[in-house]
């Protein structure tokens, strides 16, 4: 058998080379997504996010086990990141999810940024489809946590849970502007320090300011580590989806997801072509001396360099 | 292709010494690998699921408390069982010498003893993948 | 100590010396390295003189032997008066098998017994569960229930021994196995001496060997605590450790740090939990390492010493001067020894021995030259302790004590790793103290960073270690050395299927059921896990139950 058809036959193995293959750039990975996409479309995907430490992990656990109570398969994708420097990584994010290890009704993967910069891994988006082609009903995608580069996550979730914890400080300044709206549910997790009622509190008034639409994110306290309040996280994911299904916004943002997807695969195609073509001919090199040497001005190299395709 | 060697490192059975499963890893990451650090208390099932999810190109096991007897030789079983013949497995720890060929004869491929440098492990780890 | 003008002078003399002399030789010769460091990487001078220790306060900062604070010793005669105990830590497949070598020990004059117990044990596992497979017996003595213990002291008088056990997470449990092998012996309580290790802080730091989530860890220590302070009154309820942490590849300053912030915690956790300082902390002992850095290992255990007291005093108030007195017992650095060229090792034992000794610790173990390779032969282990008799009768340190003191050198460096203690413990305390200073990573991302960096400079060659990377041989091949029997795990299973066979389980489960809701009370849970332990209830199903109650820690990663 082929990797395709036992990724079909929900093949484990087969699953995880694939996604590796994504990861490497394999063009073959890429043919083997275009035949078989007409698969995908059956999980939906969940984006956890929130600041380093706030329990992303342990609370994936949780949410994880309690999807299975319901009998629904899972897979997650958990990243961490890259080292600029050196291209390696540390992806910890298991340790706090080994009993799943060995549940056949779960995969995980982790995953490094590998160079991008929006808090998940250029491969995140292929390695949803192979899941979803695999074969799971939930896909949890469990984000490097960074503040602002975190948006991306809604280009590619169809619910975002928000992690948050009591005493961030001025962090959840940071942290509202701009990522407070991608965020579809609110968990607090670590609920049971002080300070919990006072985060929820910031969170509503913050709410209060922007609401606009029909749907208000709920706000719910949680201790993963406890395993406290999860099914009641649960239940409002769950609420969110109903919300956008019966309301016709499920389809709405994932045709928006998938044209954003769409321009994301042109740019970086295209940059590939430009940046293969420029360096085979040393451009960049001698542009960038003309540039310094005001020979020439930025803008006039640029159009230099997009000659290159036109 | 980029492509980035993935390494598991892990701690099968009780043993809670993690000093030279967190430096090598630390190396292992330095030396641009993608690192899977498992934690502590690892079954050997654990173990194997876990790099088969991960698709690891190496599983590398530390162990000081004299179960490496034991634990080293059953993931290898374990990984034959499930077809995994492409990953490296390595080991490393208090290792007697006696031991070693019965462990590289169970498929470890290498064992590391204390004392090994860092750069040994990259470097060996670099010639030693299997794709 | 100095008067001013006299330290002035010796300044400028220093200078003109620095200027003069120093300087020409370095011209021809220079020094072997640019900058000169401590094993810990604490900088180190060329010369040491009285301007180094200018504002040298005697009184307040040595004071003499078994006074405040205790700087010099916590014994007015130190070691002219009684040697350190020399307790080696041994633990053995079976509890039959260590029965044997205990009693073979005692025959042999030693009054104190240190018990080593397989990883099962020490993570309140029963030998036949899962997650025990292949590690039975293999570390130490296999226990699953009061029948194991009533054989490792069978014949053993417990009122005559003193007996350390080298257990954590479920410490009580043990302790009450002791307890009622006691009873069986008719030996009351009040009459048992020894220590149990019960230091869970550190097992989530750098061993590993934890159970449950830091307060209910917490909850068990302080029972314990209030438990011995009634009934056990010569018990030594902790031994906070240090040893450890140094293991993980902490500096010197992270080991007495890090070692006194947990300190703190457990006295703020049973104070918080109703009890009086000065009923438990003179019962509070701690657990040093010992490496190769002679002079800084002697400022260290000086340093800690004197911080401790200081800490007791001045933050908790007590008013007891045993509360303040810092006791340890110290193990040579398993860490420091190589598998190449393994005798060399004897040597570096030597050294940590004297450092320990300098130092003035109240016990040693010394560690065996093939611990590197494997469990240690008989004969290494004779050697360990005759390295700790060389040291006690021919070498002369034990003749007058803490004979290191006043050196211009030892004094400015136990004032700096006084300083560069204190100023983690500040920052631990920031944090919100030592759990949650755990819990956020900051000690083990601290710790990981030395021992990287140890690490990378032992690679770069920066750092030379005798054997490893200069100076090496061909090696050869190390045969002569210790392995467990594989059967002893069997028979441990086999023994463990017909306890469950011959006990009243009824009873069992009775009280396991009662343990079991005591422990969502505040109740002292001692008494119940006593009842329990004696109707052969097993070390895994009464961790089992706490587990329930309690929950299961979850490491952090931090690299």
């Amino acid at each position: 058998m082929n990797i395709e058809e036992r990724l079909l036959k929900g093949d484990k193995r087969a699953c995880a080379r694939l996604i590796t293959m994504l990861e490497n750039n394999d063009p073959e990975a890429i043919e083997i997504i275009k035949r078989l996409y007409k698969h995908s479309g059956n999980a939906y995907v969940i984006g956890i996010t929130g600041p380093p430490g706030s329990g992303k992990s342990t609370l994936t656990d949780k949410l994880t086990k309690e999807l299975r109570k319901r009998d629904k398969r899972v897979g997650i994708i958990a990243i961490d990141p890259t080292s600029p420097f050196t291209g390696g990584a540390i992806l910890g994010d298991r340790i706090r999810m080994s009993d799943l290890a060995l549940d056949e009704g779960v995969f995980i993967r982790s995953m490094g940024t590998r160079g991008s910069l929006g808090g998940m891994s250029k491969a995140t988006w292929g390695a949803t489809k192979v899941l979803d082609i695999y074969g799971v009903d939930y896909i949890i995608i469990e984000t490097v946590g960074v503040g602002q580069s975190e948006v991306d996550i809604v280009k590619t979730a169809d619910t975002v849970l928000m992690v948050m914890v009591p005493h961030l400080g001025d962090d959840i300044q940071a942290i509202k502007a701009g990522v407070m709206e991608i965020a579809d549910v609110f968990a607090i997790n670590k609920a049971d320090l002080d300070g919990a009622d006072k985060t929820q509190l910031e969170i509503e008034m913050n709410l209060d300011l922007n609401e606009k639409s029909d749907y208000r994110p709920p706000v719910v306290k949680v201790s993963a580590s406890r395993n406290e309040n999860i099914d009641q996280l649960i239940e409002k994911l769950m609420e969110h989806r109903n919300y956008l299904e019966k309301t016709g916004k499920f389809s709405e943002r994932r045709k928006r997801n998938t044209k954003l997807e769409i321009i994301k695969l042109v740019e970086e195609e295209l940059m590939n072509l430009i940046m293969d073509k420029a360096l085979e001919e040393n451009l960049l090199e001698s542009l960038s001396e003309d540039v310094l040497l005001k020979n020439l001005d930025p803008y006039t190299a640029r159009d230099k360099v997009l000659k290159l395709i036109k | 292709m980029e492509r980035a060697i993935r390494v598991l490192v892990a701690k099968p059975g009780l043993d809670g010494h993690d000093r030279g499963a967190k430096v090598i890893a630390r190396a292992l990451r330095d030396a641009g690998m993608e690192v899977i650090y498992t934690g502590l208390r690892q079954t050997p099932e654990q173990i194997v699921q876990a790099a088969i999810q991960e698709d690891v190109d190496v599983v590398a096991m530390s162990i000081l408390s004299g179960a490496h007897n034991h634990l080293f030789p059953k993931v290898a079983n374990l990984l034959r069982e499930e077809g995994v013949d492409d990953v490296l497995i390595i080991g490393g720890g208090v290792i007697p010498d006696d031991d070693i060929p019965g462990l590289i004869e169970a498929g470890i491929e290498a064992i590391f003893t204390p004392g090994t440098s860092t750069k040994d492990v990259v470097e060996y780890i670099r010639n030693n993948v299997k794709r | 100590m100095f008067d001013d003008k006299k330290i002035e002078n010796i300044e400028e003399a220093k200078e003109k010396w620095t200027d003069g002399k120093v300087k020409k030789v370095i011209e021809r010769f220079p020094e072997r390295k640019e900058k000169f460091t401590t094993g810990s990487n604490i900088e180190v001078d060329r010369l040491y003189t009285p301007a180094d220790i200018k504002d040298f306060d005697y009184e307040g900062k040595l004071g003499f032997p078994g006074e405040y604070p205790f700087t010099r010793g916590v014994q007015p005669t130190m070691y002219r008066g009684r040697l350190w105990t020399m307790r080696q830590y041994a633990g053995f497949a079976t509890a039959e098998e260590s029965n044997k070598r205990y009693k073979y020990l005692l025959e042999q004059g030693q009054t104190g017994l240190s018990v080593a117990f397989d990883l099962p044990t020490q993570i309140g596992y029963d030998s036949d569960h899962g997650l025990s497979e292949g590690e039975v017996g293999k570390v130490g003595v296999a226990i699953d229930s009061l029948k194991d213990m009533e054989i490792l002291f069978d014949g053993i008088p417990l009122d005559k021994v003193s007996t350390s056990m080298t257990i954590n997470a479920p410490a009580i449990v043990l302790l009450a196995m002791y307890i009622a092998v006691a009873e069986k012996q008719g030996v009351s309580k009040d009459k048992l001496r020894g220590t149990i290790q019960n230091d869970i802080l550190k097992e989530y730091i750098a061993r590993g060997t934890y159970i449950f989530p830091p307060e209910s860890s917490m909850r068990l220590i302080t029972d314990i605590f209030e438990y011995c302070s009634k009934e056990v009154p010569k018990w030594n309820t902790i031994s906070i450790s240090g040893y450890h942490i140094r293991e993980a590849g902490s500096t010197a300053v992270q080991e007495v740090a890090f070692t006194l912030a947990n300190g703190i915690a457990y006295v703020e956790a049973a104070i918080k939990a109703g009890l009086d300082v000065d009923d438990f902390a003179p019962r509070l002992s701690f657990f040093f390492n010992a490496h190769n850095d002679l002079l800084e290992e002697v400022a260290k255990y000086r340093a800690a010493r004197r911080l401790w007291a200081r800490i007791m005093k001045e933050r908790f108030k007590a008013k007891n001067e045993k509360s303040m007195m810092l006791k340890f017992h110290t193990q040579t650095a398993g860490s420091t020894l190589t598998a190449q060229q393994p005798d060399n090792n004897i040597i570096r034992v030597t050294i940590q021995t004297l450092a320990a000794v300098l130092g003035g610790t109240q016990s040693l173990h010394t560690n065996s030259r093939d611990e590197a390779l494997a469990l240690p032969t008989e004969e290494s282990v004779r050697i360990a302790l005759r390295t700790q008799q060389i040291v006690a009768y021919e070498s002369g340190v034990t003749e007058t004590i803490d004979p290191l003191a006043g050196s211009y050198y030892i004094e400015s460096l136990t004032d700096k790793i006084e300083e560069e203690a204190m100023n983690y413990i500040k920052r631990i305390d920031e944090l919100g103290g030592a759990p949650r200073a755990i819990e956020k990573g900051y000690i083990q991302k601290e710790i990981q960073n030395a021992a990287y960096k140890y690490q990378m400079e032992v690679e770069s060659g920066e750092r030379i270690v005798v054997g490893v990377n200069k100076f090496q041989i061909e090696e050869e091949h190390h045969k002569d050395i210790l392995k467990v029997d594989p059967e002893v795990e069997r028979l441990q299973r086999q023994k463990l299927k017909a306890l469950r066979q011959e006990r009243d389980n009824q009873l069992v489960e009775t009280k396991l059921n009662e343990l079991k809701e005591a422990a969502s009370t505040d109740k002292n849970l001692m008494p119940y896990i006593l009842d329990a332990v004696k109707t052969y209830a097993t070390l895994g199903e009464i961790c089992g139950v706490l587990r329930e109650v309690f929950g299961e820690y979850e490491q952090s990663i931090i690299l």
